[in-house]
Parts: C-alpha cells; structure tokens; sequence
C-alpha cells in the first residue's frame, strides 16, 4: 500500500465541521422538485425510438431473421440483428458469452434477437411485428442438476466444462478430522430461491452519433468505465471516440452492472442512421434481463465443541446461473470465500459449481454471491445452539474473530466491530427477558454476517488505479470535483462532496461534484462490491491533502505567521493566534493562485496487496470488512401459515460514519430487501422458461404496509485504512435478515425453514409435520434449545 | 387538446391513445413525473387531478381534459410562487429525513403524502403507511419516508420531530 494512501482517522483541521452529522443529499432538492434528470427524461432533436426483438424458445437455433418486410414499413429507419452486432462481450474477459443480439442460439426466453429504429415507439413496435425470425428448439435446461449431468446440447458449444459455467473447490485445514472430533455436527440442505432488483426505474440509454465520428450514450449504468471498454471493442471505435454518461440513476442495486444489449443496439442503430436513438426496457423487459440473485442449493455440515466452539464447516453449493456467465466466476468464488467472517473456525472447506440454464441470466444482486451461504450458515449455526442447548447469540459470541486476526482462507481483517453489533441488537431488543418467552406463536431470531469495502481484484488485470479524482479550484470560491462514481441513490457524490468540504475546511455549497462522464472524470470502477465510500473517499482526501499545503503556504506567507497557525474553517480561513484576523476562502484560493499559478490536483486510491497465496485468494479478499448483527421478531399466524415480521433491529459496523442519515438509509433498505426476499418475493420460470410473473405487482414488493418497523443501531469501529475511518454500509446489512427471520420462526412455533422463500404453504407443512404437541408443549419445545 | 396543468393551460398535439404520463412527460417535457412499470402497479407516475392522486400512466391525457392537473414540477413552484422560497415544506422534509435515495419513486410518494396532509395534517403512522401503500420505493424500506411525514407534521404542529433508532438517545433501553 502507498503510503498515501492512509490518511488517518483525525479530524483535518481539529474537529470534524460535516462529517459524523446527518447531512442532506447534494441532489436531495432536485430529486424532491422533480428536476433531476435520468436517463429517460433526455430527448434530444430528431430522436429516433428502439425496440428489441426478443426469443420466444428458450433454448433454439436462429435459423433465419427476415427483416425486409419491417424495413418497409414507413417511419422505419434501420432494423440490426446479430449479424450486425458479432463481437462477443462479457463483464469478466474470461467469460465473454454474451452478443448484444442473437447470433446462431438463443439461450433463454427473452434473449434479445433484432432491433429496430423508428421515429417512434408506437412504429417500432408495429415493425417488430413484421420481423420473422424462425427457430429450431433444442432441449430446454431448467432444472440445475439436469445441466449438472447432461451437456449435449450444450447452451455454450465451444465451452469444454459443457453446461458447467465455473466451479470452484478450496479447503483450509482438516475439515474431516475437524468434524470427527466435534461434540455435535449439523448437517442440512438449505435452498435459495431466485429474486431480482426491481429497481423502479426501467433500463434506458440513449446514443448520439456525431458527423465527426463521435459516440456519446447516455445510460442508466452503475459501471460506466466497463460500459466504455465494452462499447469500443463491439462497436470496433477506438475508446476516446466513445463518451459514457450515467445520468441520475432510478435505483439498480446490482441490477445495471452488466452491460445491456440496449447499449449497444442504441449505439450501433445511431451509427446506421446519423440520428440520436434512444430505448427504454419495458418492466417486462427488465425482468427477463434480471441479472439478480443466482438460486442456490446448499448442503452444510457443521460441527462444534461441547462448549460451543466451532470446529469445522463443509459446504457444497450447486449455482443456477441462467443463460450466461455474467459475473459467475466471482459468485461462484463468493458463494465460499466470504463466509469466513465474523466467526473464528480453524477447517473449512467448500465446492461451489455454477451451472448455466435456459433462464434469464442471474448476475450480482445486494450481497453478491455471500446472501445464499450466509443464509444456510447462519441457521445452521442456530441449529447447533439447539443441539448444544446454548443461547444464539451466546454461541455466536463463543466464535468471534480475536481482533487483528487472519480468516481461515487469508483474509486480513483490520477493524471489527461485531461484538458489538451481537450486544446492540440483544440490549435493544430485550433479548434476554423476551427469546423464548412471548408465547407459541411469536419469537426473536439473531444472525450476523461480514461484508467487503470493494476487493483488491479489478474485473480486468491492471495495475491502475481503482479510484481516481480531480478538483478544480476556482477564485470564486467553488472547488468542482470530478468524479468517475456511480452515484446510483446511495451518496456517492453527496459523500464526496462532504470530504471535500471537510478536508478543505469550506461550506458544503462551495463543492460541486462532475461524476460519471468518461469525457470530463477520471476512472473509478464502479458502483460495486461496496467500494464507493472506501475507495472515492480515499481518492478524494488523496487530492484534497495536495492542495492543503499550497493553500496554508499562501495564507501564511501572506499574514507571515507560522502555517501551523492558519486554519480553514466552513468557508473561513482564520489565525489560531489572533481572532480578530480572518480571510474568506475565495480570498485564500485567489491568493494561492496568485503564489503558485491555477490550483488543482489529482488524487487515486489503489489497495495494498492482499488475500491469500493460492489460486483464488485475492477474490473476496478486502482492504476493510463491515460487520451487522440482526434480530428480528415475528409472529407467526399457524391457521394461515402467514409470517408477520414486525421489527428488525440492524446493528451495522461500517466504520465512521460519514453522514448517518446515509448510513441509516442503506441499512434499512438492505433489511427491507432481504425481509421480502424471505417472505414474498420470487424470480422464477415456468416449465416453458416464461417468467412467472414479469411484473410489479406479481413479483411482490412489499408496500409500506407490508413493510416492518426497522431500528438501524450504527455501530463505529474506525478503520485504520478508510476515509476517516468509514466502511461499507451499502450490501452488508442485507446479509442476516433472512437467517435472522427464520431463526424468529424458530422461536416462535419450533419450525426450522431451511427452503426459501417462506410461503404460508410451507409454514403449514412443517407445522403438520411436527410431533403432536399441544400448543404448551410446542411452546416449550420452540424455547431455549 | 387542452390541459390545465400546474395553473397554465396548454394545447397540446398527442395521438388520442397516449396517456397523461406520455403528454406530460415527451410533449410537455415535464419528466419529473415518472414512469415504473407503465401499468399501474409501481406509483411513480401519480399525479393530482383536481387534489386527487391518480395513476397518469392508466389515465388518457384527453381524460384530463377540464381538470387541474398537478404535477410534482407544481408544487414547488406554487410554493415559491405564494410567497416561499426553494421547495415546499413536505419536499423539504423527504430531502432532511434522507428519503430521496435514488429519488425515482419520489416524486409520486410526495403528491400522495400532499394530499393526505391536506386531508389529515395530524395522520397516524398506520394512516400514513396506507396512504402511501400506493407508491412503490425500492431504496429505503420506506422508513425514512414515513420519518419525512412525520418530520413534516411536527413542524406543521411546533412539535419536535421524533427520534430516530440511530439517534443519540437519553437512555440506552428505550430503543426497543
């Protein structure tokens, strides 16, 4: 690690003046006035409208795509297929199994095969209708362990592992030996079902194709960098000809990090036509594009000492993938390599295999890869607290992380704060007085989890850096920072401007922030892997810290004092010695400009080297890890089989928190996601591969109503290495809700529900399957195991 | 047609098929208003039409025809407009309360929130949480939503705003 890249945790100039205070949004009022601009809201002059022909099979050859009778129809101005668009693409360069259009197979109902051009939508969609595509169907794969065991056909021929999309098999230390000499083993299957993003906003983009060869897209991405990469090696431009704009984002936790045949198609069509083109995905479209979270069938075995100590875990994970790689190296990695938190276990051993099927491709949804396994884990561990007849949270408390310790597969963990996120959430919900003793029927369930702050691994090999920034100081007094961030709802960009306005000690309305235009930022990766605060927030007190000293320099020689003297205060630059001196900080810019020429600086932020020495070791592997613990209280209707969940508290570690409101926001969202995914939401084909239910109110977001009271307790372990002291807060409050519910469910009527999602259905079957009791003696039996 | 909207009438070209939401958005170019799922199911699309919340995506525009239609482009301007400065009081909270995430579904939560203030200045949280049962948010678990209503009803009433889980509290046991 560069030595720059440790900033401390201190305070710049004496006391923190922004951050740590529940600051608004820099694009709050413009989002609450209706003024903010996203992606379907540009219109520019002469704009065409593009739709996309999309497979009816899901799984077929293309045999042919007729296109003339479409082109005639007037207001018609270009049709592509997968002739047009034949350069393959994927976000990981191992796995590049993607073409914007179909070339030779379609490989899920859904995949994209023409598109069209029109003047408008009403006449593009009529156009779809003439287009004929005729297919040969093949042998449709929706069932996992099918593609497991049968490879010819095969959904990718020139793939040597057949319908195998990526396994991966790592054990540290002796599991077996491990579990022989347990006192107790758990052993289950556990399944985890498919959800998706739902993100409220619709994909869009938009391209614009000058006469002087220049492309510009604008599109609702969270990985404009990858857009760009992507952009120039199928559209065969160089990259400096190709702009990528995200302009405000509608939401995507995970949902808009691949990129999307609707950015390649509006490009290309653009370049056909000379004219700008723009699509926006129906609500259909985006199910079918998915990209959310790969169902999961788990088996784990666990064994433990007589007091509790965890001795062994062994896992087997078999992954649903969908029609494509996407990024299902990284999740097949994942699904193990991130389950070494927050508990201490000396053997360990997993086999992970991705399997490709005729569905709609999973990708990265909120906790990529490490939601499943920590499910299946962390009601596995409940499980051994009943065997072992010791409280949840005590045997959890039993396996902590000594501090400062190495996981059993490498990881390096430098700040962890999980012990006290366990003792929040058992003080706040009365835990001691309350498990086991509100009566058959209602209960309280405890699971943890450990999360990363962005990876050492870059999607593609390089030794650049990861984040980069650029300040711009102006005379006026405004500094404008450029920003290559995705600020997709969660702050990034507020984040930035409040380090900014802390580290140069100004006014939060004296920082603007320029993001996510590959023409004006320079590179950051993306909106992923829960990197944005970490790593930007590094790259930002990087630049900040090179403008500190001429600046301090220029005041101080023109006051001729000491430097240590001057101080830069919310706009203010003021003498320590004498407080009747004072400059504003427009007049300290000007001054500097005038000592040492037009101010700005660069800044970066790349991780020290980290993870393991072995063949995967550096994938999971994070320069700082965030913790949550969870409780959650349910009651359980046993008429109806209806799960209520009506409270959740989240104590989450995500270091020093920046702004708490922020922090707050990401922590309820991420237990509102992971609750629905336990109780309503599912992202499932039929026995023809057609989804379920394509739509908002089929795939079933809960409502307000529907939604529980959630308490967000912010834990704050500083962090040697990030900004001030922060973490993520993003993905890791996700993780224990699902676990924590199920283990609620425990409690309150003796059920373990290990298959999800928890529909009243399966609630009434285990409740029949259960001895016969009388509802006391259920009670009994559902208390302290 | 002819559309009264945020107080200006304006003729507007449209084919008769295309809804309130595509008029105010592609011919008006009022795109605060937006579009989820373009069946009524998401709420981003809710618009006023004469003080009552309705979907502009499952409302023809000439269905609008002789009504007020206020969208959420309106409210801030009416507000500047009486007299105020920036946005209006509600806006204002939603942006404190941290409720704007990615901001997409904010503006049909707002104009529904508006009207059961208007109709209710003191509502209960379980009458706040129907009232905005309507409006779909994937960012927040609605949590800071319900805290922007009620940071917005205490101001109306003097109150103090109620605290938050996260916040600082006067005793540790009183979290529960």
């Amino acid at each position: 690690m560069a030595a720059r890249d440790r900033h401390g945790l201190e305070a710049p100039w004496g006391q923190f003046r922004h951050v740590g205070r529940p600051l608004r949004k820099i694009d709050g009022l413009a989002k609450a006035t209706g003024a903010a601009v996203y992606a379907d809201d540009l219109s520019l002059p002469g704009m065409l409208h593009a739709k996309t022909l999309r497979s009816p099979h899901p799984h077929a050859r293309v045999l042919s795509v007729e296109t003339a009778e479409a082109r005639r129809l007037p207001g018609v101005l270009a049709v592509i297929t997968g002739q047009d668009l034949p350069v393959r693409y994927g976000i990981l360069p191992w796995t590049q199994d993607e073409t914007a259009l179909a070339v030779g197979k379609v490989r899920f109902v859904g995949d994209p095969v023409a598109a069209v051009a029109a003047v408008d939508e009403d006449t593009a969609n009529a156009a779809l209708k003439l287009l004929r595509a005729e297919y040969e169907p093949l042998h449709a794969y929706l069932d996992p362990f099918e593609s497991l065991a049968r490879h010819d056909p095969a959904i990718h021929e020139d793939r040597r592992e057949g319908n195998v999309s990526k396994r991966v098999e790592l054990a540290f230390g002796d599991v077996e030996g491990a579990l022989a000499a347990a006192h107790a083993v758990v052993e289950d299957d556990y399944f985890f079902h498919g959800t998706t993003h739902a993100a409220i906003e619709p994909h869009c983009a938009l391209a614009r194709y000058g006469a002087d060869g220049l492309l510009t897209l604008w599109s609702s991405t969270q990985i404009t960098h990858y857009l760009h990469r992507a952009l120039a090696r199928v559209l065969g431009l160089p990259a400096h000809r190709i702009r990528v704009v995200q302009p405000c984002l509608g939401g995507a936790f995970g949902g808009k990090s691949d990129p999307f045949s609707l950015e390649f198609c509006v490009a290309k069509l653009a370049m056909l036509t000379g004219r700008p083109v723009k699509m926006l995905y129906t609500r259909e479209e985006v199910f079918y594009a998915h990209r959310g979270r790969h169902p999961m069938h788990l088996r784990y075995r666990s064994g433990a000492t007589r007091d509790g100590r965890l001795t062994g875990v062994d896992a087997r994970i078999l992954i649903d993938g969908g029609a494509y790689s996407s990024y299902g190296l990284v999740t097949t990695y994942y699904s193990g390599q991130l389950l070494t938190g927050p508990y201490d276990f000396p053997a360990y051993r997993f086999d992970s295999t991705r399997v490709f099927t005729n569905k709609p491709p999973c990708g990265p949804k909120r906790g990529h890869g490490s939601v499943q396994p920590r499910f299946a884990f962390e009601v596995q561990l409940d499980q051994l607290a009943e065997k072992l007849a010791l409280d949840p949270i005590e045997l959890r408390r039993r396996n902590l992380l000594p501090p400062g310790a190495q996981t059993v597969n490498g990881q390096r963990v430098t700040s962890n704060g999980f012990a006290e996120c366990l003792a929040r959430v058992e003080e706040a919900s009365g835990w001691r007085e309350r498990r086991g003793r509100l009566g058959f029927g209602r209960g309280l369930g405890v699971a943890g989890s450990m999360y990363i702050s962005g990876t050492n691994y870059p999607i593609y090999p390089n030794k650049l850096p990861q984040s980069g920034i650029q300040l711009k100081l102006d005379r006026s007094g405004l500094v404008t920072v450029f920003s290559g961030g995705n600020d997709i709802g969660q702050g990034t960009n507020s984040i930035v401007q409040e380090l900014v306005a802390e580290e140069l000690g100004l006014q939060l309305d004296q920082v603007r922030v320029v993001a996510a235009d590959t023409d004006l930022c320079p590179v950051d990766l993306g909106a992923y892997s829960s990197r944005g605060t970490f790593m930007i927030g590094n790259a930002v007190l990087d630049a900040c810290r090179k403008l500190r000293g001429p600046l301090v320099q220029a005041v101080a020689e023109h006051w001729q004092v000491d430097p240590g003297r001057v101080r830069f205060v919310e706009g203010s630059v003021i003498d320590l010695a004498d407080p009747a001196r004072s400059l504003s900080s427009a007049e300290a810019f000007q001054l500097a400009e005038e000592r040492f020429d037009t101010l700005g600086a660069t800044g970066s932020y790349n991780t020290p080297a980290l993870g393991g020495d072995y063949r995967g070791g550096t994938i999971g592997a994070s320069p700082a890890y965030s913790f949550t613990a969870h409780v959650v209280e349910v009651s359980v209707d046993v008429e109806t089989g209806r799960i209520n969940c009506e409270r959740a508290w989240i104590a989450h570690d995500c270091g020093r928190a920046l702004n708490p409101l922020l922090v707050a926001g990401q922590m309820e969202g991420s237990a509102y996601m992971g609750l629905a995914e336990a109780l309503l939401e599912e992202h499932d084909v039929n026995r023809f591969g057609l989804h379920r239910g394509p739509s908002l109110l089929d795939y079933r977001l809960p409502t307000s109503v529907d939604t529980p009271e959630l308490l967000a307790l912010i834990v704050e372990s500083l962090d040697p290495e990030g900004p001030y002291g922060a973490k993520e807060a993003g993905e890791g409050p996700l993780h224990p809700s699902i676990p924590a519910l199920s283990n609620a469910v425990f409690d309150a009527v003796g059920i373990r529900l290990r298959h999800l999602p928890f529909t009243p259905g399966k609630v009434l079957k285990a409740l029949r399957a259960r001895p016969a009791l009388n509802e006391a003696g259920l009670a009994a039996g559902a208390g302290r195991g | 047609m002819l559309l009264r909207v945020n107080g200006d009438l304006q003729e507007v070209d449209a084919p008769d098929h295309w809804t309130l939401l595509e008029v105010l958005r592609y011919r008006l170019g009022l795109t605060g208003t937006k579009q989820g799922c373009d069946k009524g199911d998401c709420g981003a699309c809710t618009v006023l039409l004469d003080g009552r919340p309705v979907l502009s995506c499952l409302t023809l525009a000439r269905e609008a025809e002789g009504h007020e239609v206020l969208t959420i482009e309106g409210l801030a301007a009416a507000h500047v407009a009486a007299g105020g400065q920036g946005a209006d009081a509600l806006q204002a909270a939603f942006d404190r309360s941290g409720a704007l995430q990615c901001g997409f579904c904010q503006s049909g939560m707002i104009l529904s929130a508006c009207v059961l203030l208007a109709h209710h200045p003191s509502p209960s949280e379980a009458e706040v949480r129907r009232a905005l049962s309507g409006n779909l948010c994937r960012c927040t678990g609605y949590t800071q939503v319900l805290q922007a209503v009620a940071l917005a009803v205490s101001e109306a009433c003097g109150q103090p705003a109620p605290r938050r889980a996260w916040e600082p509290g006067p005793t540790a046991g009183e979290e529960r």
